[in-house]
């Protein structure tokens, strides 16, 4: 537990030294913001004419997902392939650590800086508590917040997996890309060309968007939580695995 | 302290050290010498729990590298041949992560410690991607002795080094090895020389020799030699001097002096010099040469090649 704290604590102070970080910061933050702002006024415009009902935090977080499906890989991608190309991998594997405590340490590292900019995000909501009636729905702000943090665990042990494969950068960049836009999206394809049946309901279940958006609309089942925190399990353990094949090479 | 027991390692087909055995006492400093891409740093990884062996075993500080890897590694102390830093580290922030890594109880003293003992406490607040390649190497040794390991292992220790540091690392080493066990690799042979109280010599993944520097030296030289310098062109006198008896061979150096062997039971060199004066030549230098390090490398690196 020390130790995955001692990789994790080094990994989230290096993003507030490195431009990546802060660039993933900036797209984050200015897209919900100029995007909050568009819908805002979008409906209170509406609203002058003919009643409407208020946005709700889904215009906050529903970008936050599309957001983080690009900006995960460039978090992730240095986290051990960096460390193999600058030669620091012998030092940490001779370090006094297991494979999977570093593994799942650089994980967490990013974690926190991801959950930093959800946080961050939080004014959003807030302000949209102030400027509605009635203020916004809790249970749907609960569920919402829910859906990316378990959705970005997925995405950065992917990441991290992946990234522990390579020993550049940019391949790992791409590689968890292509990966999280299958998990996302891509799967459900065959879904469109099969009968309706089992088989069409596998690809279904399989992809993370439709698990995304109904949780960000309000129903959450045991499922949802267990298919993310089984998907953030296999990324960390190919991770791990990954680095202890790179000791038998 | 370290003791290895038919170490194997393989690069998919390539075979990168062959059936190693050796140990290395406390107390001890221990070279590991050869050319590169003998299998030193191959070795040295295997003993830090980089990577296991294909086959074999080793112990070091008494737990098996395989079994009990964690254990050896907290007993390690390591500086691989690129230093391992993080370039956006100041060093003191660097030492401080490995030392909490390693669970250190008072871990910033330890940390002062070693800065203290490599002689980089004033750079503390400086950033490694700052520093000097002779610092880093530096900070480098700090972080393999930050927690006072009882086995430090060094790989090209003093690689990069500028005169004045390489001596300065010597006796720090030295100082190390009067109570722990030190493995270090070198090509360097005067270093070999100077600092280890064994030599293991090898060659392409084989140990070839393994013995104090003095006694591989003693035992290598199967004959004494000796240079004679003359006026004028020796040439005319390498006959003369090939027949006198004890004399084993006669080679004229690039220079134009005379090198001759001779057994070392019978020494030679009065019955040369009058030899010298004999055939009308003008004696300016007869003296010994003792076979160096270097020689006895080559020679065994040679002798290995022609076997294969």
């Amino acid at each position: 537990m020390r130790n995955i704290w001692t990789i994790a604590r080094r990994e989230y102070r290096h993003y507030f030294i490195s431009p990546i970080a802060y660039i993933v910061a900036l797209v984050t933050l200015l897209w919900i913001g100029i995007y909050f702002v568009v819908v805002i006024n979008y409906v209170s415009a509406q609203a002058y004419y003919s009643a409407s009902s208020a946005p709700d935090v889904s215009i906050v977080v529903g970008q936050m997902a599309t957001i983080f499906l690009l900006t995960s890989p460039a978090l992730t991608m240095r986290l051990l392939a960096d460390e193999q190309r600058m030669g620091t991998m012998e030092l940490l594997l001779t370090a006094p650590l297991h494979d999977w405590e570093l593994v799942v340490g650089k994980w967490l590292g990013s974690f926190l800086f991801t959950l930093t900019l959800i946080g961050i995000s939080l004014i959003y909501p807030l302000v949209l508590h102030t400027m509605t009636t009635g203020g916004i729905d809790q249970g749907l702000l609960l569920s919402s917040y829910m859906a990316i943090i378990l959705l970005s665990a997925v995405f950065l042990a992917i990441g991290t997996a992946i990234s522990a494969l390579f020993s550049n950068q940019f391949a790992a960049f791409f590689a968890t890309l292509a990966t999280l836009l299958t998990l996302w999206w891509l799967i459900s394809l065959p879904t469109y060309v099969l009968p309706a049946g089992t088989i069409s309901n596998i690809f279904n279940y399989l992809a993370l968007n439709g698990r995304f958006n109904a949780m960000v609309g309000g129903v959450i089942t045991n499922a949802d939580i267990v298919y993310h925190l089984s998907l953030t399990a296999l990324g960390l353990f190919t991770g791990a695995v990954a680095v202890e094949i790179r000791r038998w090479r | 302290m370290i003791q290895a027991t038919g170490l194997t390692k393989d690069y998919g087909p390539r075979r990168a050290i062959e059936n190693l055995t050796f140990e290395a006492k406390q107390g001890e400093v221990v070279g590991f010498l050869g050319p590169n891409g003998a299998g030193k740093t191959t070795t040295m990884r295997i003993l830090t729990g980089y990577m296991p062996p294909t086959y074999g075993s080793a112990k070091v500080a008494g737990f098996d590298i395989i079994a009990e890897s964690i254990e050896v590694r907290r007993r390690v102390g390591y500086l691989p041949e690129t230093v391992p830093l993080y370039p956006d580290m100041t060093v003191f922030e660097y030492l401080k992560f490995m030392a909490d890594l390693r669970h250190l109880p008072n871990g910033e003293d330890m940390v002062d410690d070693a800065l203290a003992l490599v002689g980089m406490d004033d750079r503390a607040d400086g950033y490694v991607s700052n520093l000097s390649k002779g610092m880093r190497q530096r900070i480098g040794l700090a972080q393999a002795l930050l927690h006072k390991p009882e086995v430090l292992i060094l790989d090209e220790p003093t690689i990069g080094l500028d005169p004045a540091q390489v001596v300065e690392f010597r006796t720090i080493i030295r100082e190390i090895g009067k109570e722990r066990t030190v493995l270090l690799s070198t090509h360097i042979l005067s270093e070999a020389q100077q600092l280890c109280d064994r030599v293991l010599i090898i060659n392409k993944g084989r140990i070839v020799a393994e013995d104090t520097p003095e006694n591989l030296q003693a035992r290598l030289v199967g004959a004494e030699r000796a240079v004679l310098r003359i006026k004028g062109e020796a040439d005319d006198l390498a006959p003369v001097i090939a027949k006198i008896k004890g004399v084993l061979g006669v080679n004229i150096q690039p220079d134009g002096s005379l090198e001759f062997q001779f057994s070392p039971s019978l020494d030679v060199r009065p019955e040369v010099a009058r030899a010298v004066l004999a055939s009308g030549y003008d004696l300016l230098e007869l003296s010994p040469v003792g076979m160096s390090l270097e020689e006895i490398f080559l020679q065994l690196t040679q002798d290995n090649a022609k076997e294969k």
